[in-house]
Formats: C-alpha cells, sequence, structure tokens
C-alpha cells in the first residue's frame, strides 16, 4: 500500500557496538518509484556491508546523504513520498504530472485489490493543489536544490535563494524566478536592511555580494571529546614523509582499530594453551571426507570438529559462554557461536555468529561454519548474521601458526584459538604399558578469557575436558 | 535565387566548382553513365567528360586509395559512397593514411567524401547510419552535416577548397524533402560555424542535419506554451562551433543535445562534457541528451520510428526541461 504521508529513512542500527555508517550506493534516485521493501541502498559499517530496504511505498522523494559518507546510526538518509506529492515530480513525465500520477496512484491502488475509499484517498489533493506553488517551497532549507547559475546570480546580486519563490521542480528556485526576483526590486526588501528601500540611496552592496574566497584552511578543528565510539586520532593529518603512503581508512577498518582497542580496555584478557593429540579426529575425518563430500557436498574440516566439541564443553563451563553485565552475570542454555573470517581482499575481519549451536550435530556444523564463511566473503551477510554471539572461535592455524593471544569479541568472555595441526614426536604407551615415541599430529589450542569472569583453573578444566573429547571422538559420536 | 531541393544544391555546388577548377574530379560507384545512387551527378558525366566523372569498382578501398594518391599528386577528388554506411570498408585508407599524411609527411590531401547518410525510410542496418562520431574522433579529418539547400552548397565548396580529407555527410532524408532559397552562383560557407536556426532564450537545442528539422518542429509546440526554444545547427561536427554553443547555453541556461546517431559515445557526449566543463555556473537543469538508442537502425517502419528520435520525444524533452 501506498504511503499516506512522508517516510523518513534512517542509517539502521547493525549492531550492538555499531555507531556509523557510510552510504555506499543508491539504488534508487530521486524522483524513481519504490516499492515497500525494495532494497533502496547500499551501507557499509564496520559489521557489514548490505542493502537497506524502503519502509514503503511510493516514490524518493529526497537523498540527503550522498555516497561515499558516512553518518550515524539514526540519521534521516533519504525521504519517501506518496506517489503523486508535490514534493518530487520525476523529470521526465508528461505535462500535468499531479493529475497523471495521481490517477495512477489509483490505478495502482486499484490493482492491489484496495476497498474504493482507499482508492479515492490519493485522489483529492492532487488536481490543483499540487502544483509547485506551495509558498513553503522555496523557505524549507535542504528541500531545494539550488542550480549552478541560479547560485551565481544569487552570488553577484547578493540574494538568499530561500527568499525567492521557486516555480521550477518540486518548488525549485529557477534563473527566471531569481532574475526576475532580482529585477523586481525584491532582494533588497528581502534582505534585514534599512526599512525605507525605496527613500534610501541605491542599495548598498551586501555583504554577501562579492564571493569573498574561503579563508585559508586552518587545520580542522579538533572534535570535541568524542564518546569512547569514536575511533580516530583527532590529531590533525600529517603529510606522509618520502616513500610512504596514505590511504583513508574504511568503516570496517575504523570499527576493528575501536572494537579491538575498547576489548583491550574492558576485559582482563589472559590466555592459556594446550597440546591436543588430533589422531582420533585425523582418521575419523579421513573416512568422512568422502561420505559428506559426496552425499552432502560439504567439507568436515577441523575447525567443525573442535566447534562441536568446544560447544559441547560449553555447556559444563556457561561462564566462559556467559557475559558481565553491569554487576550481573548472564549465562545461557544456548551456545552463539562466532567465527573470525578474513575478507577476500585481506583488508578486513568479520565475526558471522552460527545461532543455536547446541543443537547442530559434526554434518550440521560443517554445514553452517563454511555456509556462513563463504558468506561472509561475498559480503552477503545480513546485520542478524554478525550479531549475538556468545563465544568465539578463531582460526589462524591455516597459515602454520602455533600460538596466539587473540583478543575477545566484546562482550563475551571468551575466545578459542586453534592453530596448525602438525605432526611432532609425541610419547605415547605402548600396549605393554611402555613409553615410546611415536609420531603423531598435534594441535594447539589456546582460550583466551576475561579474567574478570574466568579464574585460570576454570579455564584450565575447560581446556582440559576440550582436549579429552577431541583425543577420545568416538566414530559413533557426530 | 533559385529554389533548390537539398540534393540539386549539391549538385549545384559540385558542378559549380568542376566548372571553376579543372583539378577538382568526381569518382565513385555508379556516378558517371547512371548518375550517382540518388541522381546527384546526373549529367555530368555528358558535360564534364568521363575522366573527369570516373565509374569505380564496387570497391570503397580502391575508390579512397585512389583519391588520396590523386590528391597526393596534385588533385581534388571528390568521391561519392552510395551509402555513408560503406565508408567502413575503406577505414584504413582514410583513418591511416589521409588523415595522417599532412602530419606524416607534411602533404596535403585534399579529398572530399560524399556520405549519403540517415534514416527515416526503413533503409535498414546497412543503408541507415550516421557515423559522423567516429569520424570526428579522428584527428586529421574534418565532418560537415549540412541541414539546409544553402549550407549544403556553400559547405561542398569550402570542403573542396579544404587542404584536409573531409567528410561531407548528406542527409537521403533531406534530399528531395527540403527545399529553399539558393544562390546560382559561387558562395562558401566556412566550416566550423554554427547557424543559429531559431532564436530563443530559455532552452539551446545543440544538433545538426536533419535532426535540426525535428526540432524545429518540437520548438513550435513549446512556443504554444510560451517556452522560448533555441536551436543551434552546427553544421560542421568538426571542427565545432564552441563559442556559438557556449553562448547558447549562457544565455538560454538549460540544454538539450539532439543527434540521430547512437548514443554512447555519439558526439552530443562531447558537446555535453565541454559544457560541464566551460559553462557549468550557466546552467540550471542538468544537461539532456537525446539519441538513437545504442542499437542497429531497425528496418520496421515502427521500431525505426521509435529508433530515431521524434518530434514527440524532443517535445517531452524540452517540456522536462522547462518544468525543471
Amino acid at each position: 500500500m501506498a504511503t499516506d504521508t512522508q517516510i523518513e529513512v534512517v542509517m539502521p542500527q547493525m549492531g550492538v557496538s555499531v555507531s556509523e555508517g557510510t552510504i555506499t550506493k543508491w539504488l534508487k534516485q530521486e524522483g524513481e518509484a519504490i516499492s515497500s521493501d525494495e532494497s533502496l541502498l547500499e551501507i557499509s559499517t564496520d559489521k557489514v556491508d548490505t542493502e537497506v530496504p524502503s519502509p514503503g511505498e511510493g516514490v524518493v522523494a529526497k537523498i540527503l546523504v550522498q555516497e561515499g559518507e558516512t553518518v550515524d546510526v539514526g540519521t534521516v538518509l533519504a525521504v519517501i513520498a506518496p506517489e503523486g506529492a508535490e514534493i518530487s515530480t520525476p523529470a521526465d513525465l508528461p505535462p500535468e504530472p499531479a493529475t497523471q500520477q495521481a490517477s495512477d496512484a489509483s490505478e495502482a491502488a486499484a490493482t492491489e485489490g484496495a476497498t474504493p475509499e482507499e482508492v479515492s484517498a490519493p485522489a483529492p489533493p492532487a488536481p490543483e493543489a499540487a502544483p509547485p506553488t506551495a509558498p513553503a517551497a522555496g523557505a524549507e532549507n535542504g528541500r531545494t536544490f539550488v542550480s549552478p547559475v541560479v547560485a551565481r546570480i544569487a552570488a553577484e546580486h547578493g540574494v538568499d535563494p530561500s527568499q525567492v519563490q521557486g516555480t521550477g521542480q518540486g518548488g525549485r528556485v529557477t534563473k527566471k524566478d531569481i532574475l526576475a526576483f532580482v529585477e523586481s526590486g525584491a532582494s533588497t526588501k528581502a534582505t534585514p536592511a534599512p526599512p525605507a528601500p525605496v527613500a534610501a540611496p541605491p542599495p548598498p552592496p551586501a555583504p554577501e555580494a562579492t564571493p569573498t574566497p574561503a579563508p585559508p584552511a586552518a587545520p580542522a578543528p579538533t572534535p570535541a571529546p568524542a564518546p569512547i565510539a569514536q575511533a580516530q586520532p583527532a590529531r590533525p593529518a600529517e603529510e606522509p614523509s618520502v616513500g610512504e603512503t596514505v590511504e583513508p581508512m574504511n568503516a570496517m577498518r575504523r570499527g576493528i582499530a575501536e572494537h579491538m582497542r575498547r576489548s583491550l580496555d574492558t576485559s582482563a584478557h589472559v590466555t592459556s594453551a594446550i597440546e591436543v593429540d588430533m589422531s582420533k579426529v585425523v582418521a575419523i575425518r579421513g573416512k568422512l571426507k568422502k561420505e559428506y563430500g559426496d552425499a552432502y557436498g560439504v567439507n568436515p574440516t577441523y575447525l567443525s570438529f573442535v566447534a562441536r566439541a568446544a560447544v559441547e564443553t560449553l555447556r559444563e563451563y556457561p561462564w566462559i559462554n556467559g557475559e558481565i553485565r553491569g554487576d550481573k552475570i548472564v549465562t545461557r542454555n544456548f551456545v552463539n557461536l562466532g567465527f573470525a573470517v578474513e575478507l577476500a581482499d585481506g583488508k578486513g575481519l568479520i565475526v558471522p555468529v552460527v545461532k543455536n549451536t547446541e543443537g547442530l550435530n559434526l554434518l550440521g556444523m560443517a554445514r553452517a561454519v563454511s555456509e556462513i564463511a563463504q558468506r561472509a566473503r561475498d559480503k552477503k551477510l545480513t546485520p542478524d548474521d554478525v550479531q549475538g554471539g556468545t563465544f568465539t572461535i578463531t582460526n589462524p592455524g591455516g597459515y602454520g601458526t602455533f600460538h596466539g593471544t587473540p583478543v575477545i569479541s566484546q562482550p563475551q568472555a571468551g575466545i578459542l584459538g586453534t592453530y596448525a595441526v602438525v605432526k611432532r614426536p609425541w610419547v605415547v604407551q605402548d600396549e605393554l604399558g611402555q613409553d615410546v615415541i611415536a609420531i603423531r599430529p598435534i594441535m594447539n589450542l589456546t582460550l583466551t578469557y576475561d579474567h574478570r569472569l574466568v579464574d585460570g583453573a576454570l579455564a584450565g578444566r575447560f581446556l582440559r575436558d576440550l582436549r579429552e573429547r577431541l583425543e577420545s571422538w568416538g566414530e559413533s559420536e557426530y | 535565387m533559385a529554389q533548390m531541393t537539398y540534393l540539386q544544391a549539391i549538385s549545384d555546388g559540385l558542378r559549380v566548382e568542376m566548372r571553376r577548377d579543372e583539378r577538382v574530379f568526381v569518382i565513385g560507384e555508379d556516378v558517371g553513365v547512371y548518375g550517382g545512387a540518388f541522381k546527384v551527378t546526373l549529367g555530368f558525366q555528358e558535360e564534364f567528360g568521363p575522366w573527369r566523372v570516373l565509374d569505380s569498382p564496387l570497391a570503397e578501398t580502391a575508390i579512397l586509395g585512389a583519391c588520396t594518391g590523386a590528391a597526393i599528386m596534385g588533385m581534388r577528388p571528390v568521391a561519392e559512397m552510395q551509402f555513408a554506411d560503406f565508408i567502413s570498408c575503406g577505414w584504413d585508407h582514410l583513418v591511416t593514411v589521409a588523415a595522417k599524411q599532412r602530419f606524416r609527411a607534411g602533404t596535403p590531401v585534399p579529398i572530399v567524401v560524399r556520405l549519403p547518410s540517415g534514416g527515416g525510410f526503413s533503409g535498414g542496418p546497412f543503408h541507415s547510419q550516421n557515423p559522423e562520431s567516429s569520424f570526428a574522433h579522428i584527428p586529421g579529418l574534418k565532418c560537415v552535416c549540412p541541414a539546409t539547400p544553402e549550407d549544403a552548397k556553400g559547405l561542398l565548396i569550402s570542403s573542396i577548397e579544404d587542404p584536409n580529407p573531409v567528410l561531407f555527410f548528406e542527409h537521403k532524408h533531406l534530399y528531395r524533402r527540403i527545399k529553399g532559397e539558393v544562390s546560382e552562383e559561387r558562395y562558401t560557407v566556412p566550416l566550423g560555424k554554427a547557424r543559429i536556426h531559431r532564436e530563443g532564450d530559455e532552452i539551446s537545442v545543440i544538433t545538426w542535419g536533419a535532426m535540426v528539422y525535428t526540432a524545429d518542429e518540437a520548438a513550435k509546440e513549446l512556443e504554444k506554451q510560451d517556452v522560448a526554444v533555441e536551436i543551434v545547427d552546427l553544421r560542421t561536427v568538426m571542427p565545432w562551433d564552441r563559442e556559438a554553443v557556449l553562448a547558447s547555453v549562457r544565455k538560454c541556461s538549460k540544454v538539450l543535445v539532439l543527434h540521430e546517431d547512437t548514443r554512447t559515445g555519439g558526439f552530443g557526449a562531447e558537446i555535453a562534457a565541454t559544457i560541464a566543463e566551460e559553462a557549468f555556473e550557466d546552467l540550471d537543469a542538468p544537461v539532456k541528451r537525446i539519441a538513437a538508442p545504442d542499437c542497429p537502425v531497425p528496418f520496421a517502419p515502427v521500431l525505426e520510428k521509435a529508433y530515431i528520435p521524434q518530434v514527440e520525444d524532443v517535445v517531452a524533452g524540452l517540456k522536462a526541461l522547462a518544468e525543471y
């Protein structure tokens, strides 16, 4: 159903910690019709790149934030107006746009099976009320576009274009309008100048009359002390030295920078590590790989085994799956597992979340991890995909690293690091109980935890149990 | 003064130059006995003899190669392509040799290639094109696109006089449809000077060739609504009269660039870009383009009508600008 009134489209909240977003692309331009839930624009935040759907049906009356600009959550980005409203007449329509559009709107409404009352509703304001003679049009700042020639004439004559009655599209002040205004001498009346312009000598050159060159660029004023979310150091930009290049931080990089710093400032980070003999997992994975691949097209990765075992273990350690909220401790009967994923261009990191992993078996986990990682790399994540995590796994082992101290994703209490599976000489007992050296696939696991909530002993027991699960993985335990 | 069709004016200009200058000769497919595909050179062989009105083989490459060689040797050849579309066969001689000879070797190549071009009569994709933009892009070539009989004669004489290779685009749809007063004397119309076809001060239409008439009819429609449209007929696309265009833009502040050639990379894009660069502060609306879609010219009359900009299309574009 078409909107009856104008609706504002605002920068959506894309995650608890997201405070701003960047417009990457407008998918509709001013004057274009849009239906409810049709994609209106693309935005980029530190968490996701996503499309923003229209909150209603109508015409894109005004785009207020241009591509490339970064604005705070809640900022009005565009205005959607009911079709046929005088605010936006698409440039290519034939004359008498108001009636034309009104009948179109009626038809559209009719085909949607609206009641007769609803059909007639958009009609009344259309016929004569709509023409862009609305006196408010000129005065309303930001609603009217000032064309280059109008801007120049305004500067030359010291006229404020918003004082001129516009007759152009959407009440725009045309060249004709401003010339007529200047000729009529109204400009002198409009400026808050001597009350008797007729008696006065020729109007003194208004201060705005001479286009004053912009003052030499002073160093940008330091922004007021910002909330913690403000990540950029408010230092004036320094010129790069020879050999250096400078590039702007994108929204994601700023988000990561801010989040990492804030996490270290919030949690008391401690890391414990453990070595796990992956022999059984390697053997089972070898068997399952073909079966899963053939039957489901899914690769049972080491990560999915570790994730499966970690979820199982977390059930016994609710605080590690918990959160400090104010002065309370929050625990859950579910595990929403975040996975740190590097973007395809190598220039960013995102943590998509698989929800309710406590309900997933090994196959389900492998499938979910591969699916969400793919969407993350393809930038197809929705805002929901990056919210609500309760615990995170990061897997830098693919590059051969054997240890690390990751940073906790706030407001969680822990993050599990998984590292390369490496064949190492390992002391085991033979069937006679004698120590022998064997070659075993060993994986290091680290748990980085918030010591405010999780003590070292608790973390140690968690890692011990997790190791036990992986080392004794039975063929029937999926 | 005499009443002449656009076609007669071209014939007359050619005849005047051939009588005046013995170096001028005509070469093309069936230009002799038959008088040319459109009868522009009808009777020429009787008057000037078979050595000055040469029937060539069906080989545009040969025609343009012969013209280039003859021009280098001091002649003033005027070649006829049966249809402008066929000039692509002679691209190499024209673009690689003729256009660059002066630059490479200092030798002028004074040839004129007459190109019956344009659509509007269901000629289909091989007989209806307006390839002026492709050649305007080649340094060393001039592109002339007359709209009136008077200009056709005067511009043809200037083209023959010019020391450079000149492509002379004659619009087929104007050949017998457009008549006007043309002096029987020899006169020239300078290359690179636009003509104000119609004066106005609200919207400026920049166009050339047959579109001048489409624009004119549209302007009459707008006049009924008290919108004064100015029409600038470029007359030559290369060189083009930037000063005249910018003066009209500065006066009107709203501009429509109109051409029959396809849109992308069409010469209108160059004009629109120049306006944006040179007259930005004089604009009161975005520069608008109307051109054919990026598609070959269709045969079917309905499709061709949808393809070539029509009076209604131009009226709609002008109204949108007026209302902006």
